[in-house]
């Protein structure tokens, strides 16, 4: 990557020549930029020189007119110090005709398709692609031991990049001694101080590490056969960076041999199974009873329905369902709540009214007097339905089909508890508890008697109040539904 | 077992945990080792140190604790019928390792599996204290990728999620069915029920504590899972629900997909063939149109017939080619939904067209210049003084733009 500086301040015949203290002297080029531009000089009219040796060199620029202004947009300052580190020579002539051009045309960087603008992107992207990929095949090797350990690594990036990248290896590894050798500088961190050296050379490296042989037995080992991709590692780890990987040298071999390893995988016949496989079956997989079919009509407690419910089959919600949301309540409460279905925290957690309906529902007991530990709440269909979006689930309603499967279970939670009083919140839990469509809001405050002569109290479901926007709308259907819950503990009462 | 040396554990070990793809060592919090003196740093992008033949990407020392397992999923070469050597690390040796590698840049951190011994319990404890001595005892900052036993207590995992960037659960297979049958003792209720406990432990932490104002570290890099391809008969637009699913109800970083590989020593109730490498390639591709693109994930595959993605051509382009009434697209006035939809144009070059055509109109020549290629767009776009005409919607479109992208492919 080093090229040599060609020295043409002799044969030069541009009215300016800038000398720069070094390739990376971004300061340098940046200054005497704006001392040019605002004085008019021409990109033509300029030669950027790096200085070699130790010589310093004074510039002699033109002077700036009082009145000139220059206004570069803070962007193009961050892109261009990225793109100086490009070891292409032509980049502080081309940096400056950027400088010129904005001048007239300020909104050149946002031009995507033209010329300069994309020259800039892809040397901007390939000063990126070179310190990532620094950070990433850097090898270290360490010599000594205890307090004199330090670890010493030889790499060639491809541009000027080891002063920009060595905070990085700095905020990594603060509790080592570490230097990074490169042709062009060294950067080394002593544990406080980081200190940026000439460069060097790799014999200045030590020539290996014991370690090496344990990351080459993972890297051959952590490597699939049947997947051979070469293209594709070579895109990502191009040759060029092979010499200074100790993992590499395995990596012909590794393509040599993959393709019989896998054929060789195919071809073999399975084997019988190992020796200790019958031990660990009998020991820790007892062959299982068959499942308990859910149909079983045996349960004589809530908790036993719940188990029961568990393995749920009797409609397809379970598939997308994380579980079986179940009632929860005392086993002889004197009022059921009966809600549509669980949603998404219901799901996640088991257990019914949890979500931002069940918060309102429970305040609005609470303000009613009733006490929820003294209720029996539940769900008309007991698994979530939804549409999945992206990280959100859309509730979906339950069709008559699977409320019609589900009332399987609310019929044996009724039987068990015996209630004095059903409430039925919202349409869906009307519909499996009285068997037909009820129109909520027409039939909202009555009180049904079933055939059983269960009475069901029909109300909204609270979410429905959820979704109202106007405030003051909200407040009257939550006064609405206080009044409900108000009468529903009158009724529990008589 | 004990008196093997640390390098046959290494490679009986790391050859155990190969067929996991997830690898990333990305999307955790920022974090560095300046204040802390000691080793390690995160930043939002993982790095890939280096590059198997196979052409994925070497971030994380990816091993097993131990490849003694009790269970018997008959893809897995750890499976407790097959006869592969077994070893055991000891906490001690994975700790040495992790730090050995980290000093010296091979990795970004750590991904611990392992199988289950004894009890879930038990294996789930080893990895979680080889994650707290590694951040306690060595004063790691690096990446720690912990796979979560599903049958383990909340407790370990709650530990798991203090000390690790991202914890994990593979959910194996599609469906329930497929895990039933290739994975016996598994229970999808089981994987499913762990996935929600995760999901609600990292909301619950997100909200700062009412004592401390401060929110708790709890795996700041998510959770993801992995599905295997090919080992069972689900299709590719099953596959795309199942993962849907899973991104919706638990909301994971990534689900990863793994074309079924064949294993030595495998089952026989297995297809024994070459992994469908590019049938994986595909599902991600769908997967990222999904996540970034705006695509529901029914639209993708809607009216195919097999529901399954086409092999030589990439999803997008298959559904442009099943939707040609929303195309052409002018380039210079759509809006970002309607561009994310043209084939061969991805996110970034979309933000160009964006901010360019403030400031002049876009020709056919100006786009290709932006993009790799202008074969798969031209029927599908508008442009400055460029229309597709009646080329949209020609016969044999399809054959065209693929030999016109055929050695633009990769594979």
């Amino acid at each position: 990557m080093q090229r040599p500086t060609i020295r043409t301040d002799e044969l030069d015949l541009a009215p300016h020549i800038v000398w720069l203290d070094s390739q990376t002297d971004f300061a340098g080029w940046r200054d005497a930029a704006r001392q040019l531009a605002l004085s008019g000089t021409r990109p033509e009219d300029i030669s950027w020189q790096v200085t070699t040796g130790s010589a310093q060199r004074q510039n002699s620029l033109p002077a700036v007119p009082s009145e000139a202004r220059l206004v570069v947009p803070r962007e193009f300052i961050e892109r261009a110090e990225t793109a100086f580190c490009h070891s292409d020579p032509g980049r502080f002539a081309f940096l400056y005709r950027f400088v010129w051009r904005l001048r007239l045309e300020p909104k050149l960087l946002a031009i995507a398709s033209d010329g300069d603008t994309r020259r800039l992107e892809t040397m901007e992207k390939a000063v990126r692609r070179d310190i990532h990929k620094m950070r990433a095949f850097v090898r270290f090797r360490s010599i000594g031991e205890g307090t004199d350990e330090r670890y010493v690594a030889w790499f060639e990036p491809d541009h000027f990049i080891v002063e920009r990248n060595a905070a990085f290896f700095v905020k990594r590894f603060t509790g080592m001694r570490w230097t990074i050798l490169t042709p062009h500088a060294s950067a080394d961190w002593d544990g406080e101080r980081l200190a940026i050296g000439p460069g060097a050379t790799k014999g200045d490296a030590p020539a290996q590490d014991d370690t090496e042989a344990l990351w080459r037995t993972y890297f051959e080992n952590i490597f699939n056969p049947a997947r051979l991709k070469v293209k594709a590692m070579q895109k990502e780890m191009p040759k060029k960076y092979w010499r200074n990987l100790p993992e590499a040298s395995l990596i012909p071999e590794l393509i040599a041999g993959a393709d019989k390893v896998a054929k060789d995988m195919i071809a073999r016949m399975p084997t019988t199974p190992a020796p200790h496989h019958a031990k660990i079956q009998a020991k820790h997989w007892p062959r299982r009873e068959p499942d308990k079919a859910p149909e079983d009509d045996d349960a004589s407690s809530i908790s036993e329905l719940r188990e029961a419910a568990e393995g749920c089959r009797r409609c397809p919600l379970w598939r997308n369902a994380t579980q079986t949301v179940f009632g929860e309540g005392p086993d002889d409460a004197k009022v059921v709540f009966v809600g549509e279905q669980p949603g998404d925290q219901e799901d996640l957690a088991g257990k019914p009214f949890v979500g931002p309906a069940g918060k309102v529902f429970d305040a609005i007991l609470d303000d009613a007097g009733v006490d929820r530990q003294k209720v029996y709440v539940t769900n008309a269909v007991k698994h979530f339905k939804f549409e999945p979006r992206g990280k959100r689930r859309i509730h979906s309603k339950p069709n008559a089909g699977e409320v019609r499967a589900c009332r399987w279970w609310i019929d044996r939670e009724l039987q068990l508890i015996k209630p004095d009083l059903v409430v039925a919140l919202g349409a869906t839990a009307a519909q499996s508890l009285l068997g037909n469509a009820v129109p909520v809001t027409k039939m909202r405050g009555e009180v049904m008697q079933r055939e059983d002569g269960l009475r069901v109290f029909i109300t909204i479901h609270p979410s429905f109040i959820l979704r109202i926007r106007e405030p003051a709308d909200k407040e009257a259907e939550r006064e609405r539904f206080l009044q409900d819950m108000k009468r529903v503990k009158r009724l529990m009462a008589a | 077992m004990s008196a093997l040396p640390v390098r046959e554990k290494l490679a009986i070990l790391s050859d155990a945990a190969k067929y996991d793809a997830s690898c990333a060592s990305s999307g955790s919090a920022k974090r560095d080792s300046l204040k802390s003196g000691g080793i390690g740093s995160t930043e939002g992008m993982g790095i890939c140190h280096s590059y198997a033949p196979d052409g994925r990407c070497i971030s994380l020392l990816k091993i097993l604790l131990t490849n003694f397992c009790i269970y018997d999923c008959s893809y897995c070469i750890n499976r407790s019928s097959s006869n592969v050597r077994r070893a055991r690390f000891t906490i001690d040796e994975v700790v040495r390792l992790t730090m050995d590698f980290y000093r010296r840049n091979y990795i970004e951190g750590l991904f611990l599996s392992s199988g289950v011994i004894r009890s879930p319990d038990e294996t789930m404890g080893e990895m979680v204290e080889v994650a707290r001595r590694l951040r306690l005892d060595e004063k790691f900052s690096g990446y720690i990728h912990l796979k979560t036993i599903p049958e383990s207590s909340p407790e370990l995992i709650e530990k798991a999620g203090l000390y690790a960037d991202r914890l994990s659960i593979n959910v194996e297979l599609p469906t329930d069915e497929g895990v039933r049958k290739l994975a016996p003792e598994k229970k999808p209720e089981t994987i499913r029920l762990s996935m929600a406990r995760l999901r609600r432990k990292m909301e619950e932490k997100a909200e700062p504590t009412l004592r401390t104002k401060k929110r708790e570290r709890f795996a700041p890099g998510g959770q993801s899972t992995q599905m295997i391809i090919g080992a069972d008969k689900t299709s590719d637009d099953g596959i795309l629900q199942a993962s849907a699913r899973l991104y919706g109800s638990y909301h994971l970083r990534r689900v990863y997909y793994s074309a079924f590989s064949p294993i030595p020593d495998s089952s026989s109730s297995l297809p024994l063939q070459k992994p469908a490498l590019m049938r994986e390639h595909r599902l991600y591709q769908a997967d990222w149109l999904i996540r970034f693109y705006g695509f529901s994930q029914p639209e993708i595959l809607a009216g195919s017939s097999d529901g399954m993605l086409d092999l030589a051509i990439d999803p997008k382009l298959a559904w442009a080619l099943r939707n040609r009434g929303r195309f052409p697209v002018d380039i210079n006035s759509a809006d970002r939904e309607a561009l994310l939809r043209i084939p061969g144009l991805g996110t970034k070059v979309i933000a160009k067209i964006l901010a360019t055509r403030h400031h002049r109109r876009l020709r056919l020549e100006d786009v290709g210049r932006l993009c790799h290629s202008i074969a798969k767009l031209r029927p599908f776009i508008i442009a400055e003084g460029w229309s597709p005409g009646a080329l949209t919607d020609k016969q044999g479109l399809r054959d065209k733009i693929v030999r016109s992208c055929e050695q633009l492919s990769l594979f």
